[in-house]
């Protein structure tokens, strides 16, 4: 038999098959460009509209009725301090959560409720989280619409994005470690100390880039806390008052003169900025630690 | 060895210390630029509410903090009803407005011991606007407006809204309901505040209604008169006929009441308390000396000069 009629025989439709594998590959590509498309779309707009506004007194002058002295010093810290309070709170946190739930908690009922809620929780509109903050921190405990009412605010929002990407690390981290560590006489909380978490670390590091990227562009909970877009100083502790950079670019969106729109996206870029190279310093971090466990 | 991964770690933490005092160092530098004059006041004044308002006590706040730099002017944007929330249970000094205190914001007031002073500090016209291709209407009836947009309107066609307009899809922009232009708008013309047809093109951002309006033949709109003085060009201006013809807004009309029924007086709320404080009462000292000019360049009509003197004495100043 031939080897095209053995072909034939063995694979029918062969070219039609190729075909359609040929067409999913335009698709595919398709997809991948119409998204990049309209990302470059919106940056290029962005940067062309803004670049003019860019200067170093918009980093350090305070907001102001008149474009060309506008800045967004006190957004900038504002950002600065929710975002560090919102580390702080959510890293010890959410990866002790995780930790519990991949390495201590009985696989029960009750875990899988625990689970199926925080898996929930993420998918909850960003303004429920603010309206809870009003109510508990601003409100019940009495912090006022402080940073630190803030910061916790924040800090419910993107609690359950690192604890799900912590014990998506956590579970890859191979079971033959841990019998390994086991073996060697160590106790469960050394396995997780000197076993777990360091190999887990990439995998947490990552999942926090995540919820500090997505807490950094939040503005709808910040405006329930905190709708101050005029603020002449910056927080000097947690319970001053503060604003942050998506209120101030909302507030710059919907001001009366056509120049707040240039300085709403030289605002955008700012915010970019802010939010591209927190996440260097984190992938930096990562990296080093990674290498370290690969050896 | 395992845990050097931890001691790897730290070599980063002196970026971050460095950058922790670098973020402190700034915060210093702001205050200690203050110069220590014998009568510099201290002290945060709290200020939230209408976002019609907001520029100007925008623009108050950054002219006072040339003379008291140590005085923390804090302006939000929670809209009339939201900043009165907060006013009314002692949580703001003061409380912009873009419509009179309502009676049940009034009441909230009293439950919580607060006491206020009232002070007009402008007007807002509130303006009509339609494309600029649109070279069939100059001028509408409170009538005509309210046929259009009292709630349960059908009228989808400009020959509807009046006999002889020309066959053309008619497409309705406004703010949408938590704004106190809503408010104003309703009330005047369809008779009760919030009342309106549902199904017009809402946003709280009044710069993409003028963008609507400006990219759509047959768009029909309203928003502040701020947004109309920055738009002239790109949208034109319908005068609005409440009884006695058509009139257009403009400062002159807008100030001596003859454009209505959609003049709009702007307020701020002054906690009679905080009045008491010295850093309060030279705040609003300087907002009714400066007030006048300072509505104007912020695009509102100013209210003659006596009323801000009149408000000055109501305070005691």
């Amino acid at each position: 038999m031939a080897r095209a009629e053995l072909t034939a025989l063995l694979n029918p439709r062969l070219a039609v098959r190729k075909r359609i594998g040929a067409v999913a590959y335009v698709i595919f590509i398709a997809a991948i460009l119409l998204g990049l498309a309209g990302l470059a779309a919106l940056l290029l707009r962005v940067l062309w509209q803004g670049a003019p506004w860019l200067s170093l007194h918009f980093l350090t002058d305070y907001p102001s009725r008149f474009p060309e002295q506008a800045g967004m010093k006190s957004a900038i810290f504002g950002t600065i301090w929710i975002m560090g309070l919102t580390g702080l709170f959510t890293v010890p946190v959410g990866v002790g959560a995780a930790v519990y739930l991949e390495e201590y908690a009985p696989k029960n009922w009750f875990t899988r409720i625990i689970e199926v809620n925080i898996s929930n929780l993420a998918g909850v509109p960003s303004i429920v989280y603010g309206l809870l903050g009003l109510a508990v921190f601003v409100q019940l405990l009495a912090m006022g619409r402080t940073v630190i009412a803030g910061a916790l605010t924040m800090s419910l929002l993107v609690m359950p994005i690192v604890i799900i990407a912590s014990r998506e690390a956590i579970r890859a981290v191979p079971s033959t470690y841990r019998e390994a560590s086991y073996g060697l006489g160590a106790t469960k909380f050394q396995t997780v100390k000197d076993v777990v978490l360091p190999h887990a670390l990439p995998g947490i590091m990552t999942g926090t880039i995540l919820a500090m990227s997505r807490a950094i562009g939040e503005a709808a909970p910040m405006i329930a806390i905190s709708a101050l877009v005029f603020l002449t100083f910056i927080p000097t502790d947690p319970l001053d008052e503060f604003s942050v950079m998506p209120i101030q670019i909302y507030n710059w969106v919907s001001q009366p003169r056509p120049e707040f729109r240039g300085i709403a996206a030289a605002g955008i870029i700012v915010l970019l900025v802010v939010l591209l190279s927190m996440n260097a310093v984190a992938i930096y971090i990562r990296n080093r630690t990674q290498k370290r466990s690969e050896e | 060895m395992i845990p050097t991964r931890y001691a790897r770690l730290g070599g980063v933490m002196p970026v971050l210390a460095a950058l922790a005092m670098l973020v402190s160092a700034c915060g210093d530098s702001s205050q200690n630029m203050a110069t220590a004059d014998s009568d510099t006041l201290s002290g945060t004044i709290q200020i939230d509410g209408s976002s019609t308002a907001f520029p100007v006590s925008q623009a108050v706040a950054e002219e006072f903090r040339k003379e008291q730099p140590n005085v923390q002017v804090n302006v939000g944007v929670s809209g009339t009803g939201g900043g009165f929330k907060r006013f009314t249970v002692g949580e703001t000094d003061i409380s912009n407005a873009s419509r009179p205190i309502k009676d049940s914001e009034r009441e909230a007031a009293a439950a919580n011991g607060i006491e206020f002073i009232e002070m007009r500090i402008g007007t807002d016209g509130l303006s009509v606007m339609v494309n600029n291709a649109n070279d069939f209407v100059d001028c509408l009836t409170v009538e005509e407006l309210n046929a259009v947009w009292k709630p349960g309107s059908t009228i989808n066609n400009w020959q509807d809204v009046r006999a002889g307009f020309p066959d053309q899809r008619l497409r309705l922009y406004g703010p949408d309901t938590d704004s106190g232009t809503f408010d104003y708008f309703t009330e005047e013309v369809n008779g009760e505040a919030q009342v309106s047809r549902a199904d017009y093109t809402a946003s709280a951002d009044d710069n993409v209604l003028v963008q609507g309006i400006a990219g759509d033949r047959g768009s029909l709109g309203y928003f502040g008169y701020a947004y109309y003085q920055e738009n002239k060009e790109s949208l034109k201006v319908v005068a609005v006929d409440g009884g006695d013809g058509c009139v257009t807004p403009e400062p002159s009309t807008i100030e001596d009441g003859s454009y209505k029924p959609l003049s709009r007086p702007l307020f701020i709320y002054v906690n009679a308390e905080s009045l008491e404080k010295p850093e309060v009462k030279a705040f609003v000292t300087f907002y009714m000396d400066h007030g006048y000019q300072l509505t104007e360049e912020e695009g509102y009509v100013p209210v003659e000069r006596s009323v801000y003197e009149a408000n000055k004495a109501a305070a005691g100043l």
